[in-house]
């Protein structure tokens, strides 16, 4: 069926067969595969975007389900060549290894600075959990959040 | 917090991951993210039997099937029919029988990935079931199926050093421990794509570890010459291991070469577990006799190891796992026996640690047992026994690098212990289970555990893993440009950062490029065996330094370029007693666990882990932490959550909900530390460390639980029953016999079934 959707502020018409899901026509229709594709059950965050303002795994979001929606996805978040500070603190804490992760990882982490721009341990781990990273062990995740929510009060 | 990494940094200083930018901002293309024009997907067929006979395949609905452009079985196979790291004995496709669930049978390419997956699962094929082994101990029975003609045993070490017999010990503790299987679960699939190139060639951009070595298996089954079967790595979302071994490369260059156009493959999670190799599952028998004043004077050690349905690197892990079975501890009496064995499990091979992680559950939970029979303190009784430079290890090898075991030991115990905090009233989600605890903290008890684990670094045995690499000065308008080119594959730990470190550090310059890794260049050997750093490290520094040398020599025009072999010191294979000069180097690491547990309802909160790793010298602080800190994580996942369920050889759990890793809220703080004592020998006396912290968290951990709750815990991973006591431990009837077969070598070897990978490289030099 025909959906309309904004996508990363431009208005895309989209031909989207009834079952796939959001994941699969930003990746393979839209081409923007900063969303990944790790586990296609909701259980790894590697695929999370904004869908009306709210982070959801867009693996499990029917592509029909955002007709009339904005979808806001990890390729949004620089502006241009100007990295969002998350990302750069990202790069400056080391929270970065193979990097499959991290595109799910920096939406969630913008997301709770918006909500949170001061958020101690505690809530860093909470607002990150359902972001699974295999290489890192978390710790720089934790210590990026930190950094970026310093550099912005 | 180690913050403000920089771009330009050399060695010794924090720097940004080379690649940081494009894996922020999602650029960054992986193999899952691969696409061109005209291009068809491909997916596999794969057997639900561990044990079958093949009577027929009918692919007549499949090829009819809406977009099929082919279906391929093992009669439609252009060469070799096998494959494998060590020895060609896993069928591309089935052929006559299946030896494990999930065995590939028929790959099919189609216009759509949805197509495809239709198309396959048409693909009809009749099986004959087949009597399975899916036991280890059971395998090694006479009465047992056999998994392959030759049988069961895939290779048996033994090794003897001093006498047990004549061993005088005042105190003897008998343990038993199982180990499960573990999968890497790197979060990046198993992905590539295959074009049909010129010259009837084909060019594959795939996940891969060692690009070299998929070639030198990939291209006689193409019937291709090896310079007509092109690799360039893709971008790889982690691999621990999971990417030594072929996946979906030769399928999918098999399918591009039948159907003339590019095909991409990419595994889902489920299929993913189906479609690599796994942590081998462990079963070990542990004697250690030791006087009253706490001296270890004798090992003795059986070792088990369940290999599944191929060889993959199996006869290379056993012998890793027996050379480490009895501690890094000097001991002058040691018999090890260890064994890899096939069964009609999936097949097992590399992961993070490569046989360190079972023998150090094993023989660290040993020495607590005996600690604990001396009175002694734990640490202390590690302390009086650890390794040092000049000790002999079972295998006779005399550490001649460095061993700074005592120094990670006390390390380690010097770090402030974090505060207590109080059992009730605190938020929930500091409780373990988190915010699903339903008591209110009445009956937590806190648990502290110690373990060291050691970790060859580089290939052993004979092994020559050279490294190619080269650098190149280009003039620039801003100064000039070093190009560096290899065949090394960086999937996520950060090798080409520190490539960059080194190259700005000894050249002098500001911007550092990396060409595409790829067959075009020699072999830098697998990214594995915490090696990189050392091996094409050592060669991008030695080509620097051949360089700098041209340059001071007078007035060179630019490009210059310079090319170097690194080869580490040679090693030896084992006697008929074991003994030999078999590793190169050692990496040593100390961890302490403190883990809290609800004693009631079995849930266990790991509240800090202290981890001291043995670095040489670390090149980039902020990379080498990640090492540990991952390496950690994925330790604490054995001990904890992570097990590859099997049923009667069937995989159970294959995806993210039932197969469970660590989370950000699993993970505690983890306090790191190095030790820099230069190695002799190596780039900048730098040590490889991707991997020995991984060998030490499970049994620190372990350890602690057992502090925690007083019970004996002898089986990773722990569950809440064993927590609470409802599951017993782990039993056994007695020590797996030691196999009929003479000498050391892996028996499809002995057999003259095929050539170990070694001898393939050999076989390759002019």
């Amino acid at each position: 069926m025909i959906i309309h959707a904004n996508v990363n502020g431009s208005i895309q018409e989209l031909d989207v067969p009834p079952a796939a899901s959001l994941l699969a026509i930003l990746r393979d229709s839209l081409g923007l595969t900063g969303a990944k594709n790790a586990c296609e059950q909701g259980e790894c965050g590697a695929c999370t975007v904004w869908l009306d303002g709210a982070p959801v795994c867009s693996c499990l979001v029917a592509a029909v389900q955002a007709d009339g929606a904005a979808v806001r996805t990890v390729e949004s978040v620089a502006g241009g060549d100007v990295l969002h500070p998350v990302q750069e603190a990202f790069l400056d804490s080391g929270a970065v290894q193979c990097g499959f992760c991290t595109p799910g990882l920096v939406v969630a982490a913008v997301d709770l600075l918006e909500h949170d721009p001061n958020p101690d341990e505690e809530t860093i781990r909470e607002g990150l959990a359902g972001n699974l990273c295999r290489c890192t062990g978390y710790r720089k995740v934790v210590d990026a959040v930190r950094l970026a929510s310093e550099r912005s009060s | 917090m180690t913050a403000g990494a920089t771009t330009g940094a050399g060695v010794g200083a924090g720097a940004r991951r080379i690649d940081g930018v494009p894996k922020v901002t999602g650029a960054y293309v992986y193999g899952s993210d691969l696409r061109t024009e005209n291009m068809l997907w491909g997916a596999t067929v794969r057997s639900p039997h561990p044990s079958a006979r093949i009577v027929g395949i009918d692919v007549s609905h499949a090829l009819g099937s809406p977009g099929v452009r082919a279906v391929l079985t093992a009669d439609d196979l252009p060469g070799r029919r096998t494959i494998g790291l060590e020895f060609c004995d896993q069928p591309v496709l089935a052929d006559d029988v299946v030896r494990y669930a999930g065995e590939p049978v028929a790959i099919v390419a189609a216009e759509t990935a949805a197509q495809a997956r239709v198309a396959a699962d048409a693909v009809e094929v009749e099986y004959e079931l087949l009597p399975a082994v899916v036991d280890m101990e059971e395998a090694l029975r006479g009465d047992s199926p056999h998994v392959h003609d030759f049988g069961n045993v895939l290779r048996h070490i033994h090794i003897v050093h001093g006498d047990l017999e004549t061993a005088r010990a005042d105190v003897w503790v008998d343990g038993y421990y199982e180990t499960a299987m573990q999968d890497q679960a790197a979060l990046g699939p198993e992905a590539g794509l295959a074009l049909p190139g010129h010259e009837g060639g084909v060019d594959i951009y795939a996940v891969t570890q060692w690009l070299h070595v998929d070639r030198q298996q990939m291209a006689p089954c193409l019937g291709l010459p090896e310079e007509h079967v092109r690799l360039t790595a893709a971008g790889v979302g982690g691999a621990f291991g999971s990417r030594e071994d072929l996946h979906m490369q030769l399928h999918a260059a098999l399918l591009a070469l039948r159907t003339r156009r590019p095909v991409k493959m990419t595994y889902g999670r489920e299929e993913s577990f189906h479609g690599h190799v796994h942590r081998h599952p462990s079963r070990i028998w542990i004697r250690y006799g030791a006087t009253h004043d706490g001296r270890i004077v004798a090992a003795d050690v059986r070792l088990l190891l369940d290999g599944g349905a191929y060889a993959s690197s199996s006869p290379a892990v056993v012998g890793n796992a027996s050379t480490f079975a009895a501690g890094p501890y000097e001991i002058p009496n040691v018999r090890i026996e260890g064994t890899v064995v096939y069964t009609n499990n999936p097949p097992c091979g590399a992961m993070r640690g490569f046989g360190a992680p079972q023998v150090c559950f094993a023989y660290e939970s040993a020495m607590d047992a005996l600690a604990d029979r001396l009175g002694l303190d734990p640490v202390e009784l590690r302390l009086r026994n650890a390794l040092r430079t000049g000790s002999v290890l079972p295998t006779g090898q005399v550490i001649t690098g460095t061993a700074p075991v005592r120094e990670v030991i006390e390390r380690c115990r010097a770090v402030p212990l974090p505060p207590a905090e109080d059992t009730v009233g605190r938020d929930p989600i500091s409780y373990p289970g988190g915010a699903g605890h339903v008591s209110r903290g009445e009956s937590l008890r806190r648990g502290v555990g110690f373990a060291v684990g050691f970790k060859n670094v580089a290939y052993s045995e004979g092994f020559d893993d050279a490294a190619e690499a080269t650098v190149t000065l280009r003039p620039a308008p801003n100064g000039p440009v070093a190009v560096v080119r290899t065949a090394a594959v960086d999937y996520g730990q950060g090798l080409y950062t520190v490539l960059a470190q080194i190259v700005r550090s000894e050249l002098g310059v500001e911007e550092v490029v990396f060409e595409p890794a790829s067959t075009e260049s020699g072999s830098a050997g697998s990214t594995s065996a915490s090696r990189q750093t050392t091996m094409t490290g050592g060669a991008v520094l030695a080509a620097c330094r051949e360089l700098k040398a041209a340059l001071d020599g007078g007035p060179a025009t630019l490009p210059i370029s310079r090319t170097h072999v690194f080869h580490h010191r040679p090693t030896t294979g084992f006697d008929a007693d074991g003994q030999g000069d078999i590793h190169v180097s050692f990496s040593f690491a100390a961890e302490r666990a403190v883990v809290e547990v609800d004693t009631e309802l079995g849930l266990a909160r790991v509240v800090e882990i202290a981890a001291v790793q043995d670095a040489g010298r670390v090149i980039n602080p902020l990379g080498a932490e990640g090492q540990v800190e991952g390496g950690t994580a994925m330790g604490l996942g054995l001990a904890l959550t992570e097990q590859v369920s099997l049923d009667g050889g069937v995989i159970r759990n294959p995806s993210f909900t039932d197969y469970l890793i660590p989370t950000i809220l699993d993970v505690p703080p983890i306090v790191t530390e190095f030790v820099e004592e230069p190695e002799p020998g190596a780039p900048y006396g730098l040590k490889g460390i991707g991997e020995v912290a991984t060998v030490a968290a499970t049994p620190a951990i372990v350890a602690a639980l057992r502090a925690a709750t007083g019970r004996t815990l002898n089986r990773v991973p722990v569950t809440p029953d064993d927590l609470v006591g409802i599951r017993p431990p782990a039993a056994t009837d007695g020590r797996a016999p030691v196999p009929a077969v003479s000498g050391q070598e892996a028996i499809p070897e002995a057999l003259g079934l095929g050539l170990g990978q070694q001898q393939l490289m050999k076989a390759r030099e002019p």
